[in-house]
């Protein structure tokens, strides 16, 4: 009888009970009852009085004390979800467990649109439906690409809920200050006790969030205890004044090149280089000039390329690698570095003044051209510089873009990510209009959500194409796994005409056409399911 | 009777799925890609569904009926109902959310049509022929007589077993139990259904279990012992009971009856529905809530193993329908009678009561009934609460200082955590089954106006 406590009847009740259940744990032939009644067999008897003890027992439980109630859980001020997406968010939830495995048939996926859900409704600022959170906490647990969207969404009462399961201790963690709320930034007080005391993972968090706020409180506080930290916690703490970088950053990062750590140095040296305005980047500005000039001497223009006879040490303490990785030349090594490290500012004036494009167009002497302009993209992209992204990116329908250019897809990637989201969308929906959709899939990727238009287009022109040409869908699955996610919901009228399943030609792979139908099915119906999810989302109109 | 504003919720579409996999299964068929030409009017949907074959599949579901939804599909599915009724419904469901992919039509296509016309003169007739399936009595009331005596004879001779059986048990020692395991168990409850009292069967195999149960068993298997004593002396000795007694010692025995008592016509709102799965038969327990008469009822319904039981009524719905009690005293189990109006959701809810009145409720319901495990109740305003010792949990009275232990199984479920954070430490109303082992919460409202919550 765990549960329910018992009357406080009589003390009597409880030891007779007790001495019923002896006496049947050893048997009446061994322990006759104390008080046996006549006319009935001694276990008989037993099972009349445990029958009235038993039913007399449930009938008089009482509720027990009450545990110290949990504290209420803190507020949740963002509006409720209409009810239609709480609903779906229900069914999102539902199907977790869902995909990999199989065939995916035409209905749309729903695990892959729950990212998508949560960024909108975060977007929205709405608070999670209290019930949803379990199930919430589980899907976060699952998949950490999830967490951070989900536990925003989920809100002060998941880290209420998850102080209770171990299950979900996670979200403790993943909570800045380990769920308790970090100190703002004018409690000083606060900041500096965190900061002396905290665990590496609190201080790490606190030096994060003061940075996006404060960036020079956040250095100060690092200038004061940075001779005490530990080389792989200055790494980390170093690493954290990315975001916010400024020139008031400098003395402190000129400082750090001066460092034990060889990493931490490195990690100066790149900061510094991003800082065109920098002494370091000054430096490397002068190093490089020296090893790239305009050539003369022949009829057209041209560039030649001196690269360093030698790594001294002001160079390596500048963040340059003297030792080259296997099968590198020292020499071109030292060079990529060098350029790389230097503002791209400066190369007009030392060019006779060309714009990037042009100086991207010129000749470069002895092949020096793959490794000055693998560098000049690496500048590029660590100085976000669009005018040199769109130089080094050239045409997209340039027969060389496609193929394997100077430039690596990875590369170019990167380069697109300085461009503006319309230019960046145009330029790959001309690379795919070219190319194809084999070599487009990483620069999909980059891309902002949902695409423009003419990407979309792009897209869909381009599997159209791919059907025709008689191949399975499925070796496009992961440009059609995109294009469900980031196609525009609006443009799936566009896709109407591609749903019927085409007469089968004779040299296409046999039964394609209806993959490709059912392919095209669920890309229609992925769309209009986004659709709807963002039509529920929107605020009731009153 | 209009059915525009009264579309189900996607979780009360989803409880009528027999299993996981249908569920899963018809969550990803509820969107309009694979549909067309669907549509809804007087309480049915219909709707085409793009398979892998050429022909689509025809779905048309009857939500007119009040004794639940009636499915019918050309696809070959064994499932009942199939992930296209689910999915169909869900697409319903969402009303306007899937920009209105099931509109409401005036006219259902032909080949709905003819499946809801004949169904609805089949209904019809049944209930002109007069209140159901317990009207189809035997003809010869002398056979069923002797029949009924046959049956009394056998289940005399097993209670008479029984109790042997438990009398040699005690006078050995219950410690000698704990080695003889469950085969001693499996054996006399082999030879309770041999003698046609599976309610005494049922109980002599879980005594089977209890010596494995952790600490404590000696006592529990005592009790259990002494109950099934009782039931076994109820039975030898009817004659001399009250009628109603009777009545439950023989619904306690696993005995036909019917539900003979007068049809009460209220507004049902369903409060509770779960399963209990055996390899056998898997059972479905409905807690109804009459808002009139402030009676809570049970339904069961029963399905073959591997399938849904045919009745299904989502939690938070009303219909307005006749129910009629089973006889016994202190039993809560009904039979669906005529209906009225299908469900429709409502903002009802049920009145709730303190924890001491809910531990009180179920003493007075031992007097009638000293076999009953728990017995339904609402309680309102409590807080859910860790109570310190072995994961365990309690719902705690706001208002005072005292609380109800939940159960060991309903610690375990994951519908605890959703009551958890409904609840986020402020007192809620749960509706449950309140007994000698603790409380086990079936369903949740918040505190503010909101949708029940589900936690079974």
């Amino acid at each position: 009888m765990s549960g329910i406590s018992p009357t406080q009847d009589t003390a009597a009740a409880a030891s007779s009970w007790d001495d019923l259940v002896t006496t049947a744990l050893l048997g009446t032939d061994r322990r006759p009852p104390a008080e046996a009644a006549p006319g009935r067999e001694a276990p008989v008897a037993l099972l009349d009085a445990a029958a009235v003890a038993t039913v007399r027992r449930r009938a008089g439980l009482l509720p027990g004390r009450a545990a110290p109630r949990p504290e209420p859980a803190p507020g949740d001020p963002r509006p409720a979800l209409p009810a239609a997406a709480a609903r779906r968010l229900a069914l999102l939830l539902a199907d977790r467990s869902g995909g990999g495995g199989g065939r995916r048939g035409s209905s749309p996926d729903l695990t892959e649109l729950l990212p998508q859900w949560l960024a909108a409704a975060n977007a929205h600022g709405y608070a999670a439906p209290p019930q949803a959170l379990p199930a919430l906490l589980d899907a976060a647990r699952g998949r950490t690409d999830l967490r951070p969207a989900a536990l925003a969404f989920a809100g002060p009462r998941a880290l209420w809920l998850a102080r209770l399961n171990p299950d979900w201790r996670f979200a403790l963690r993943a909570a800045p200050g380990g769920g308790a709320t970090l100190p703002g930034a004018g409690d000083g007080e606060a900041v500096r006790r965190v900061w002396e005391e905290g665990l590496f993972a609190e201080r790490v968090a606190l030096l994060g969030a003061l940075r996006a706020r404060t960036p020079g409180r956040a250095r100060e506080l690092l200038e004061e205890t940075w001779r005490k930290e530990r080389a792989e916690d200055r790494l980390m703490f170093l690493d954290s004044l990315r975001t916010g970088l400024c020139a008031e950053d400098e003395p402190f990062l000129e400082q750090a090149l001066g460092d034990r750590s060889r990493n931490v140095r490195a990690t100066a040296a790149e900061l510094l280089s991003a800082l065109p305005g920098s002494a370091l980047a000054g430096r490397m500005a002068a190093r490089a000039a020296a090893c790239v000039a305009i050539d003369h001497t022949g009829n057209s223009a041209g560039i030649v390329v001196e690269a360093p006879l030698e790594c001294d040490p002001s160079m390596e303490r500048d963040g340059v690698a003297a030792r080259p990785p296997a099968g590198r030349g020292e020499r071109s090594w030292w060079l990529g570095q060098l350029v790389e490290a230097a503002p791209l500012g400066m190369w007009p004036g030392r060019l006779g003044g060309r714009t990037p494009r042009e100086i991207v167009a010129l000749p470069v002497a002895d092949g020096w051209q793959g490794e000055l302009h693998a560098a000049w993209s690496r500048a590029a992209v660590r100085q976000r510089d669009a005018e040199w992204s769109r130089a080094l990116l050239g045409a997209p329908s340039a027969p060389e873009a496609g193929g394997p250019g100077a430039v690596s897809l990875a590369e170019r990637a990167k380069l697109l990510a300085a461009l503006e989201p319309g230019e960046r969308a145009a330029w790959v929906a001309g690379f795919i209009a070219a190319h194809g959709l084999s070599e487009a899939f990483q620069l999909l990727g980059v891309c902002a959500v949902p695409w423009a238009a003419p990407l979309g287009r792009a897209v869909v022109d381009a599997l159209d194409i791919a059907r025709d040409a008689g191949s399975y869908p499925w070796s496009f699955s992961g440009v059609m796994g995109l294009a469900e996610r980031c196609l525009d919901p609006a443009q799936a009228a566009y896709l109407d005409g591609l749903l019927a399943i085409p007469d089968e030609r004779e040299d296409a792979a046999p039964g394609s056409g209806g993959y490709w139908a059912e392919a095209f099915q669920r890309l229609v119906g992925t769309l209009r399911l986004r659709a709807a999810m963002a039509a529920e989302l929107e605020p009731d109109t009153p | 009777m209009t059915e525009q504003g009264v579309r189900w919720t996607a979780e009360q579409v989803l409880a009528l799925a027999p299993d996981a996999a249908s569920r899963k299964a018809g969550s990803r068929l509820g969107t309009a890609g694979p549909w067309s030409e669907a549509g809804s009017g007087e309480g049915t949907v219909w709707g085409l569904c793009k398979g892998s074959g050429s022909r689509p599949y025809q779905t048309v579901v009857d939500l007119a009926d009040a004794a639940g939804p009636a499915y019918k599909c050309s696809c070959p599915s064994r499932k009942f109902p199939c992930k296209h009724a689910l999915g169909l419904l869900l697409l319903w469901a969402d009303g306007e959310g899937a920009g209105g992919a099931v509109p409401a039509a005036a006219e259902p296509p032909d080949w709905a049509g003819q499946w809801l016309a004949g169904r609805r003169r089949r209904v019809e007739q049944r209930q002109e022929e007069g209140g159901g399936p317990a009207a189809s009595g035997s003809a010869d009331p002398e056979a069923a007589r002797r029949r009924a005596e046959r049956r009394a004879e056998r289940v005399t001779a097993g209670a008479t077993e029984l109790e042997r059986r438990l009398a040699d048990l005690l006078r050995g020692g219950l410690a000698a139990a704990e080695q003889t395991g469950y085969g001693l168990w499996e054996e006399t409850a082999a030879r309770m259904v041999d003698a046609q009292a599976p309610g005494l069967a049922a109980r002599a195999r879980e005594l089977g279990a209890i010596p494995a149960s952790g600490p404590g068993w000696p006592a529990r298997l005592l009790e259990e012992c002494a109950l099934l004593h009782l039931l076994d002396q109820g039975w030898l000795r009817r004659e001399r009971l009250p009628d109603a007694l009777a009545a439950t010692v023989r619904s306690r025995l696993g005995l036909p009856a019917s539900a003979e008592g007068p049809p009460v016509r209220d507004q049902w709102l369903v409060l509770a529905q779960y399963d209990t799965v055996d390899s056998k038969l898997t059972t479905r327990r409905i807690w109804l809530h009459g808002a009139g008469s402030g009676h809570t009822r049970l339904l069961l319904s029963y399905g073959a193993a591997g399938r849904a039981p045919e009745l299904s009524l989502p939690v938070g719905l009303a219909l307005e329908a006749d129910l009629s009690v089973f006889p016994g005293a202190g039993q809560s189990r009904a039979a669906l009678g005529a209906q009225h109006a299908p469900p429709a959701p409502t903002a009802l809810r049920p009145p709730g009561v303190t924890t001491a009145e809910a531990a009180a409720r179920y003493g007075e319901a031992l007097c009638a009934d000293p076999w009953l495990d728990s017995v339904p109740v609402t309680l309102d305003r409590v807080v859910p609460a860790p109570d310190g010792e072995r994961g365990g949990w309690q719902l705690a009275d706001a208002d005072t200082d005292s609380a109800l232990p939940l159960t060991p199984a309903a610690r375990s479920r994951p519908g605890l955590w959703r009551l958890a954070a409904l609840s986020g430490g402020a007192p809620v109303t749960v509706f449950g089954e309140c007994g000698h082992r603790g409380f086990t919460p079936l369903t949740a409202w918040p505190q503010g106006p909101g949708a029940p919550v589900t936690l079974c």
